[in-house]
């Protein structure tokens, strides 16, 4: 932790995101479905912090939730230093520029009656007090950064392809300087070939703004070659968080071991050993009583079906949630389970 | 850099040309607006061209129904009255409240389904005002409605303004419940999408969103209905005329030469044929307008 005095940009305590089940003839609450329950993370400065999981495990909400997108059920998330989770709307939309976010579906995220230089002024509409010949400068500015022609202004979101249209989006989200940008799966409508133009696109404004990112996505040679750290989520909690080197050369819990050794090789020469998981993820709405990886976790044991593992410094710099690890221990020193964990580390 | 230069170049093209020439492409459209036009000019010019022969009441009764003939071009009625007058007349009147009664019928819907769709807290209480509106029994309702209030608001801007003022203000609110329910349904699914969440993670405001993001969206729903809903108005006027409760009797609408004509109808088809074909050329018109204007206002199809 070389930065350990300054404050982190983003701080993020035990969020929950529940969202009601409402049945029966007199539409009671029944349950809850936990998307995202009790998660606790820091996204230092400049930093890009990738967040994994599979389909439905609750990337998105929390991206959402940590601009309040969603009203979080619990828990506090602060940006640049103001409680984000109980701000009043008007100071709200004040604080707003400063954290924005990049969709996953460029389709879906542009007004399809609206030009782009209307997509990408409306913010600068709502928070500056430009003129319109300055906005449009600005425009043109944006329209540079991201690369794309500025001839382009007139035209609408359906004239252009998948990759362009992202770039619009990030130039939305990049009009008034925000410090924070939630990247939510932005590559994952995408093309191959256009995914690497657009996460080099992303980087390079990092470099070049200062950026910090939240970067959700389920790609994981994508997170490897943006993050800094990662986090994998599994079923609403965050399993693992660790350096991406670290991660991916020798991830600690058997969800991000397991996640991780589906990542398909380029080399056919080697194989890889697939950790092929049972069964299904258990619904959200009724999650385990313990660890929520339990029903599916190879290494099972007693406890994980009654206590709830807390996310804990098992290594400098490394989280887990599993029993299998002591804090602060290091698994190379660890017996027991921690070993077998070492034969696989060449995936 | 060619900064200034290119920026000149760039400014965005009328959005009102673009939404012409579209328009002008659509054939439908050009037939509706001609159409249309005609019929307008029909009703507010016909009675500078056309006067009634004048006649004393035995010719009135003598040249009771008959057939076209150059002194009486549809004919006449079965009192001898001369139906292109009245049919110009009619005109005036029956446009006039379609055409009123839907735009309030279609701004309360809207302005209803907008709110119940947009905000969670309000949809119940709305919607359900919205289903009380469509349970009431709407003869009565504009039996009373017009009852209490006919005379007072008849002293207040004259008999005649004043019977068009309440039949449309009865029919608009009797008519926005289709429209509202069909707009809260799309907003309901266009909320949930993506740039409706940008629009708000920028921190535009509801209402801004809405006018932005939302109304511009529902265009074609909102057509449809509103196209639509100037025939039924035009009809329900003439059905309020016959119980009595719109116009006075001597004062002829098309619903309401559609009704006297009923009765002759297997000896003189024309009398039903003549303001029919009014009413359904309207409507056809109308909904033809409304196509090509919902395609012009989509940039997707405009495009093309």
């Amino acid at each position: 932790m070389l930065d350990a005095t300054v404050a982190p940009l983003v701080q993020v305590r035990d969020l929950k995101m529940h969202f009601p089940i409402h049945s029966g003839v007199l539409r009671r609450q029944t349950g809850a479905v936990k998307a995202v329950d009790g998660i606790s993370f820091d996204i230092r400065a400049g930093e890009t912090l990738g967040l994994v999981g599979e389909s439905g495990c609750g990337k998105s909400t929390v991206g959402r939730a940590l601009i309040r997108l969603y009203e979080p059920t619990a828990g506090s998330v602060t940006i640049a230093g103001d409680e984000i989770t109980t701000m009043p709307p008007e100071a709200l939309r004040k604080k707003r520029p400063q954290m924005q976010m990049v969709f996953q579906d460029p389709q879906a995220s542009l007004n399809p009656r609206m030009t782009l230089a209307q997509i990408i002024g409306e913010p600068l509409v709502e928070h500056t007090t430009l003129s319109p010949d300055r906005r449009l400068e600005r425009i043109y500015e944006l329209m540079d950064q991201v690369g794309l022609n500025r001839r382009f202004a007139n035209r609408y979101p359906h004239e252009f392809s998948g990759g362009q249209r992202q770039r619009i989006g990030i130039a939305r989200a990049l009009a008034l300087n925000p410090k924070f940008i939630v990247c939510d799966e932005p590559i994952a409508a995408l093309d191959v070939s256009i995914q690497a133009q657009v996460v080099n696109l992303l980087e390079d404004l990092q470099d070049r703004l200062g950026l910090t990112y939240l970067f959700i996505s389920h790609d994981l040679s994508m997170v490897r070659h943006i993050a800094d750290r990662v986090a994998v989520m599994y079923l609403g909690r965050i399993v693992e968080l660790s350096p991406r080197d670290d991660l991916y050369a020798r991830p600690l819990h058997p969800y991000a071991e397991a996640l991780l050794s589906a990542v398909p090789e380029a080399d056919p020469e080697q194989k890889g050993q697939r950790i092929i998981l049972k069964g299904d993820v258990p619904s959200p709405a009724n999650p385990p009583k313990g660890c929520a990886f339990c029903t599916r976790c190879p290494k099972v044991f007693d406890r994980c079906r009654s206590d709830r593992p807390a996310l804990v410094e098992v290594a400098p710099g490394r989280q887990v949630a599993c029993h299998l690890f002591q804090p602060q221990t290091v698994p190379n020193t660890s017996n027991g389970p921690g070993e077998t964990r070492l034969q696989q580390q060449g995936v | 850099m060619t900064d200034t230069k290119s920026s000149a170049l760039d400014k965005p093209e009328s959005q009102l040309r673009a939404i012409w020439s579209q328009f002008r492409s659509h054939k439908g459209a050009l037939f509706g607006l001609a159409v249309l036009t005609l019929l307008v000019a029909f009703v507010v010019l016909g009675p500078l061209l056309w006067q009634p022969p004048k006649l004393t009441v035995v010719e009135a009764i003598k040249s009771k129904n008959l057939g076209p003939s150059l002194k009486f071009p549809l004919g006449t009625d079965q009192i001898g009255r001369d139906m292109l007058s009245r049919m110009i007349l009619a005109g005036k009147v029956s446009l006039a409240v379609g055409f009123v009664a839907m735009a309030i019928a279609i701004f309360f819907g809207t302005f209803i389904g907008v709110l119940a769709g947009y905000f969670k807290r309000l949809d119940g209480p709305l919607m359900r005002l919205t289903d009380m509106f469509l349970a009431l029994p709407l003869i009565p309702l504009l039996l009373v409605m017009v009852m209490l209030f006919r005379d007072k608001v008849a002293a207040l801007i004259g008999p005649e303004l004043g019977a068009f003022t309440l039949i449309v203000f009865a029919i608009g609110i009797t008519s926005w419940m289709q429209a509202a329910r069909i707009v809260r349904g799309e907003v309901l699914a266009l909320k949930e999408r993506e740039y409706v969440l940008a629009a708000r993670s920028i921190g535009t405001p509801p209402r801004r969103v809405i006018l932005r993001h939302i109304l511009p969206n529902i265009v074609s729903p909102i057509m449809v209905a509103a196209t639509l809903g100037i025939a039924e108005a035009i009809i329900t006027e003439s059905v309020l005329s016959f119980l009595g409760l719109g116009f006075p009797p001597d004062f002829p609408t098309w619903g309401r030469l559609l009704f006297d004509g009923l009765q002759y109808m297997q000896l003189y088809p024309e009398r039903v044929i003549w303001p029919g074909l009014a009413i359904s050329l309207t409507v056809l018109a109308v909904n033809y307008i409304g196509d090509g204007l919902r395609d012009a206002l989509d940039p997707r199809v405009r495009g093309r």
